[in-house]
């Protein structure tokens, strides 16, 4: 009976529920996980590459965290080929308002907007809804710095901390520990690290399954997106005594 | 033959326009503002062809308040400036484009910082210290560029555009005899006397 509700995403099913959509969101729960915490003079993003081979090329550095503008960035879990089509959206949105009204967009508005589109795929029929869960991290003048989530369902929520891909849970409840509202970017960093190497399948922690960012205040009160290059995830592990001795860092 | 003045102070805009409704050389009517405020702490000043103006004003005025409610922050003084600005460059390229020449002057009421911009029908913008529209601007820009400094205060820039206002009723062809004169700071937007 369950099928004829599944063919069409529009269509409520008789409890009232959207199968395609949740369907979105179970894809999410096997994609590898990404998280953001917020911080007092920053925020934090960092993701768990699935590598899918020994042989595939490394050179692509950013595949999780992209920057959506000069005070924007986010983190995605799901299908990456739908994330694409997202952020390029929200980047042009970006600069539309950036046109219009001489100044960034405030990080919601950003959000609201990508959440519409998403909301139009779960209500006009024929396509599928977007299989993707973001993570912005943003700074305005009205809020200071937020960090949001959305999912296929075109619902946005803000946080001080979450997660979203695989071991969701397990992730969130070591943050729920461990976060402190009064952290800074580097303690947030250390959590980011921990919640990683406690949440990951793979016993070994290295900069090939790792992404990290962060958004700071430059020096001069300039906001700075700063996506780490694999030596400096390396020297983070490190730092955090959690590199295993057997990964050998790139490019040695 | 409209009159738009506009000086700024210390933590104010101090706004002037005539109240006549002229067509081609007859006076329709005294006692016309023309002005809307776009938000509590943001006023606009217009001329231009009539008919084009007060729609174009209230357009734009409707729109930065929808600004407002949808996003829950009111627009600052610069974005509504850039957004009347991409309005008009838009209506410049169109079949008909409105005619409308504006000041727009806000001051915002966190930090009291007063700002004065100046756009006109082809859709130039320039944040000044002073701005005035029309023929007027032969008659007073050299008073306001004389006597303008950093930090006037309100009875400073009273008597500096009643020099102005002055120098209009002697030299100005045209019959002005009301002006309308507001105050922009950051309580709002309020009528005043000279």
């Amino acid at each position: 009976m369950a099928r004829r509700y599944d063919s069409r995403t529009t269509i409520f099913s008789p409890e009232g529920r959207l199968y395609q959509v949740e369907y979105a969101m179970e894809a999410i729960s096997h994609a590898g996980t990404a998280l953001g915490i917020l911080a007092k003079d920053g925020i934090v993003l960092a993701a768990e590459k699935k590598v899918t081979s020994k042989l595939l090329e490394q050179t692509v550095q950013q595949e999780k965290i992209y920057q959506l503008n000069d005070q924007m960035c986010t983190a995605v879990a799901g299908i990456t080929a739908d994330a694409n089509t997202l952020i390029n959206y929200s980047r042009i949105q970006a600069q539309q308002y950036l046109m219009t009204y001489n100044e960034p967009i405030p990080v919601e508005q950003l959000v609201q907007r990508l959440c519409d589109l998403k909301q139009g795929y779960t209500q006009y029929g024929g396509l599928r809804p977007f299989g993707v869960s973001f993570l912005y991290a943003g700074w305005d003048e009205h809020y200071g710095f937020q960090l949001y989530h959305s999912d296929p369902s075109g619902n946005y929520s803000g946080w001080k901390a979450t997660c979203i891909g695989a071991n969701v849970s397990n992730a969130q409840s070591i943050l729920k520990q461990d976060y402190k509202e009064e952290f800074t970017v580097k303690e947030a960093k250390s959590l980011a690290v921990k919640v990683l190497h406690k949440t990951m399948d793979s016993t070994t922690l290295g900069s090939e399954k790792l992404e990290f960012a962060t958004l700071h205040v430059g020096s001069g009160g300039k906001i700075v997106y700063h996506p780490y290059k694999p030596e400096e995830i390396e020297a983070l592990l490190k730092a955090e005594g959690v590199l295993n001795a057997q990964t050998e860092p790139v490019g040695q | 033959m409209e009159v738009l003045l506009a000086i700024k102070g210390k933590d104010f805009i101090l706004t002037a326009a005539d109240r006549t409704s002229a067509r081609s050389i007859v006076v329709m009517k005294q006692g016309e503002d023309k002005s809307r405020a776009l938000n509590k702490n943001i006023l606009m000043l217009y001329s231009g062809e009539a008919g084009d103006t007060v729609q174009f004003a209230e357009y734009i005025q409707r729109n930065i308040q929808l600004y407002g409610i949808k996003n829950g922050v009111p627009l600052s003084t610069s974005a509504a400036a850039s957004f009347t600005r991409k309005e008009l460059a838009t209506s410049l390229r169109s079949r008909n484009p409105y005619h409308v020449n504006v000041i727009i002057a806000g001051t915002d009421p966190k930090t009291a910082l007063p700002e004065l911009y100046w756009l006109d029908y082809l859709a130039a913008s320039v944040k000044l210290n002073f701005a005035a529209h029309g023929h007027a601007s032969y008659f007073t820009l050299s008073t306001m560029d004389r006597y303008w400094r950093e930090g006037l205060s309100l009875e400073e820039a009273k008597s500096l555009l009643n020099k102005c206002i002055a120098e209009l009723k002697v030299r100005y062809i045209a019959n002005l005899p009301e002006f309308t004169v507001k105050v922009v700071d950051k309580d709002g937007i309020r009528e005043i006397d000279l």
